[in-house]
């Protein structure tokens, strides 16, 4: 027997106004694994997340959370994730404890279990000695923490993060990944949006690239990574070489199409075999094209993402900026997603 | 780490948790939530003590201010004036407080933790209704205080302190249900500043178009006829029968049917105006 989809959703719509934020997406994730939905900002994430956590109702398309309909069982699936923004939900006038134990207590655990699950979990994330610190007074990654035990108290098998680590600094954010790995391990499953390349990378067993309100490729990282060629040669022309020329050679001798940053002179070339770089290299000295510093490298996500959209991961970065962490900013996401669709 | 962290947990089952999931609360748990939320509202009222100064800054000054002011020129002299104008005011300041609700709850949604509230499993009145529970405690301090100041300065409530009481807890419950109108202003307005304009407009109307702080009899026949209509006046007549005469009088009646078709109409248009807030 094949156990249920964490997750089993079909042709997703929602559209804001003329709008259609989210276009028809497929998605399936499996039971404990995490599953990155990787994008620039305003493709669609957050929308997409908003419906399947029962926050935003879905216009068309079918969403199954371990089997019960997101549509018409709200209450249920409420009872079955908990939800990590971008930014922190959670009260500034209450301290770390008081939090935590109101959650518990609107969930139905008693006073007492309510106090002992939030004893748990201060302990857990690194918060024991802010307990009973007013909320204000905590950092940016205390107050995430704070935010993601919040999501915690009665365990729930599937957690959306919205944007887990965006602006925290590279230590806070290398902790936050261990939780989210512990997470999995204790049994849960999690759904993570990320603009994040390398996060993606780290985290996910799976990704599907979202672009526009449209899935636009999934797969391991590594199968992303390989569908733009098995490794990158990253070529760094001498100032006065003719880079046209140089562009001719790798189209003529490897049959791949470089992408060129004119400005520094740095050309990157896809390759289906690290042996292609040896012809190259052979071209360029015939035709006398001079190089200055010359490597081989597995693709980045980077160019995963470029490959595939056509478009840098930030260049449809909206004015309504995914980072801020103002709750208002997901209220228009039509401006968003607006400045997306400009891009083409 | 702590010492909780010794008895590890077991894993997290997910066939278990969807098998113990219910369709919907039930009305215990919607009960508990809401206790919960007032109980977050009395929190911040403690650690946010300047919400108090309207409950307590306004029955002093109001009080003293229109009896000194108007006394001699509305009844002869202050103390006539009291019995007349004390349950005025107390109708009156209830009311402002009433909308000092729809404020908070606007200035509050706009929080982040709004967002965790609407992500939870619990009743969707919950957020809403708690809050108004906890104000219940404003309100008390609001009336009490008024009739306080009155008694100080020289008012002797003919209801004896029965009566007072009575006026007090009509008051309380008034305040209650129309804090439903304030709350849905609340949640359908844009921003908190507008929710005061609003609030404002119907307000002052609805106060000062009421026998609360003249007679009836003085007035010009076409106000005097809305005057006779508005809920206000219902609500000053019976704390005036109460407070002054000891007497449960038919206008108590109608107060209390008032404050229930006000609950029965504006607490379902703001759980439906939160559900939309999305």
């Amino acid at each position: 027997m094949t156990t249920t989809a964490a997750i089993d959703a079909v042709g997703l719509v929602k559209s804001f106004g003329q709008l259609r934020a989210v276009d028809g997406i497929d998605l399936e994730v499996r039971q404990g694994e995490i599953y990155g939905v990787l994008g620039p900002n305003g493709a669609g994430k957050t929308t997409m997340l908003k419906m399947l956590a029962t926050l935003l109702p879905i216009d068309a398309g079918q969403a199954r959370v371990f089997g019960v309909d997101v549509a018409t069982e709200p209450h249920r699936i409420r009872q079955l994730v908990g939800v990590t923004g971008q930014y922190a939900s959670v009260d500034e006038d209450l301290t770390a404890t008081e939090n935590l134990w109101l959650f518990g207590k609107l969930q139905g655990l008693r006073s007492a279990d309510a106090r002992a699950a939030a004893r748990r979990l201060l302990g857990q994330f690194g918060l024991e000695d802010a307990a009973n610190k007013p909320i204000s007074q905590f950092s940016g990654g205390m107050r995430r923490r704070l935010d993601l035990a919040a999501s915690l108290i009665t365990r729930p098998p599937l957690i959306f993060l919205d944007e887990p680590t965006t602006g925290l600094d590279p230590r806070t954010r290398g902790q936050m990944w261990d939780t989210i790995r512990g997470l999995v391990a204790e049994g849960s499953t999690v759904l993570l949006t990320t603009q994040y390349l390398d996060e993606a990378d780290q985290l996910a067993g799976r990704i599907a690239v979202i672009d526009r309100g449209r899935k636009v490729a999934e797969g391991t990282p590594d199968e992303l990574k390989s569908s733009v060629g098995n490794a990158t040669l990253q070529l760094q022309l001498a100032p006065d070489t003719d880079q046209e020329l140089a562009r001719q050679i790798v189209r003529r001798v490897a049959d791949a199409e470089p992408v060129l940053t004119p400005e520094s002179g740095r050309m990157n070339v896809p390759l289906d075999t690290a042996d292609r770089a040896a012809d190259i290299l052979i071209g360029f000295r015939q035709a006398g094209v001079s190089i200055i510093s010359v490597s081989v490298a597995k693709p980045t996500l980077d160019e995963v993402f470029l490959t595939i959209t056509g478009h840098g991961a930030d260049e449809n970065e909206g004015p309504a900026d995914d980072n801020e962490p103002d709750p208002a900013a997901d209220n228009e996401p039509s401006a968003r997603a607006g400045a997306a669709l400009e891009v083409q | 780490m702590s010492t909780m962290t010794a008895v590890p947990l077991p894993a997290v089952d997910p066939a278990v948790a969807v098998a113990r999931t219910r369709p919907r609360n039930t009305l215990a748990e919607t009960i508990s939530q809401t206790l919960s939320m007032a109980w977050r509202a009395l929190k911040k009222m403690r650690r946010n003590p300047e919400q108090f100064f309207d409950v307590t800054l306004q029955p002093l000054l109001f009080t003293a201010m229109f009896a000194y002011i108007f006394g001699g020129a509305i009844s002869g002299n202050v103390t006539s004036y009291l019995p007349l104008l004390i349950p005025g005011i107390v109708a009156q300041t209830v009311l402002t407080t009433c909308m000092a609700s729809g404020v908070q709850l606007r200035e509050d949604m706009d929080k982040g933790v709004f967002d965790r509230f609407k992500v939870l499993p619990i009743a969707r009145i919950a957020p809403l209704a708690g809050p108004v529970v906890a104000d219940v405690v404003r309100y008390l301090i609001a009336a009490t205080l008024t009739f306080a100041t009155g008694v100080i300065i020289g008012y002797r409530p003919g209801g004896g302190v029965p009566g007072v009481l009575a006026a007090i807890a009509l008051s309380i419950f008034i305040g209650w249900s129309m804090a439903w109108i304030f709350t849905w202003i609340g949640a359908i307005a844009r921003n908190a500043r507008s929710v005061q304009g609003i609030s404002m407009l119907i307000l002052f109307p609805l106060t000062f178009l009421s026998n609360a702080f003249v007679p009836v009899s003085t007035l010009p026949s076409a106000l005097a006829t809305f005057v006779k209509i508005n809920p206000v006046s219902l609500l000053v007549s019976a704390t005036r029968d109460l407070a002054n005469n000891g007497a449960v009088t038919s206008q108590v009646g109608w107060t209390l049917l008032a404050g229930l078709v006000v609950i029965a109409i504006f607490a379902p248009l703001s759980v439906r105006a939160y559900r939309r807030h999305i």
